[in-house]
């Protein structure tokens, strides 16, 4: 099906985390649907497991688009080669915050964290750095967080 | 220089938070260096919650290390090159 998208010339980088719980693919690949919507170009960062699934799960790119390594697109940022308009790291354990803390340090930008997970309301407490949040209990069933990100992208996408 | 995972070193701690690796360094290490995130050791970008801290005990570093699957260690490896790189570092 083809995706009416409009143009912004935006680009949003999602910082995949460990692929270890279920809902992360999906809800990546629902993100990049909604992004791309709202004219923004997504581009995949996570580690070799991560990465493809979504290129499993998507072989013909029509969400996904870019692609690239978690170091050496932390690299790049912190060398200031690379810049993106959105920051989107998923996060269900204390790896996740951390990479949305590195993330936040050497940008200076105000990150976006997906949490989710067993014990997403523990990781959302630990958070002290500046951020926006997108919580829910999502494991195996990634409707919470769907409706989360459906109630609030809109309003990122304007305001970050 | 060599990469982390061709490197021999110790494991310290394991599933550690920062505050812990911080204050783990703080105690034990001669010379403690505070980082910025996405600083580059052993060519890779340290990963962490600023402020982020790295021992040193002559040749001897001390590190965290965080791995997306894995959580975050504490790591302790002797590499001269690399202390002395470290130690060139403008200072925060």
């Amino acid at each position: 099906m083809h995706i009416p998208e409009m143009k912004t010339g935006k680009e949003a980088l999602l910082v995949l985390g460990c692929p270890q719980v279920p809902v992360q693919t999906a809800i990546a690949l629902y993100l990049m649907h909604s992004l791309r919507r709202l004219g923004v170009r997504p581009v995949v960062a996570g580690n070799q497991a991560a990465r493809m699934l979504i290129e499993v799960s998507d072989p013909a790119h029509h969400y996904a688009g870019e692609m690239v390594d978690l170091d050496g697109c932390i690299t790049e940022l912190a060398a200031g080669k690379r810049k993106y308009d959105y920051f989107m790291v998923f996060v269900h354990n204390d790896a996740g915050v951390s990479y949305g803390a590195t993330v936040q340090s050497i940008t200076g930008k105000k990150v976006v964290l997906i949490i989710y997970g067993e014990h997403f309301s523990e990781i959302s407490d630990s958070v002290d750095f500046p951020c926006e949040k997108i919580a829910a209990k999502a494991v195996h069933n990634p409707m919470p967080l769907k409706k989360k990100i459906d109630e609030v992208l809109n309003w990122l996408v304007s305001n970050l | 220089m060599a990469c982390i995972e061709s490197l021999k070193y110790e494991i310290v701690l394991k599933g550690a938070s920062f505050s812990e690796c911080r204050e783990y360094i703080k105690k034990n290490c001669r010379e403690v260096l505070t980082v910025d995130p996405g600083t580059l050791l052993f060519e890779k970008p340290i990963i962490g919650i600023p402020p982020v801290f790295i021992g040193l005990d002559g040749d001897t570093i001390t590190f965290p290390y965080t791995k997306p699957c894995y959580g975050t260690f504490l790591l302790r490896t002797e590499n001269p090159e690399e202390a002395l790189r470290l130690r060139k570092m403008p200072r925060k």
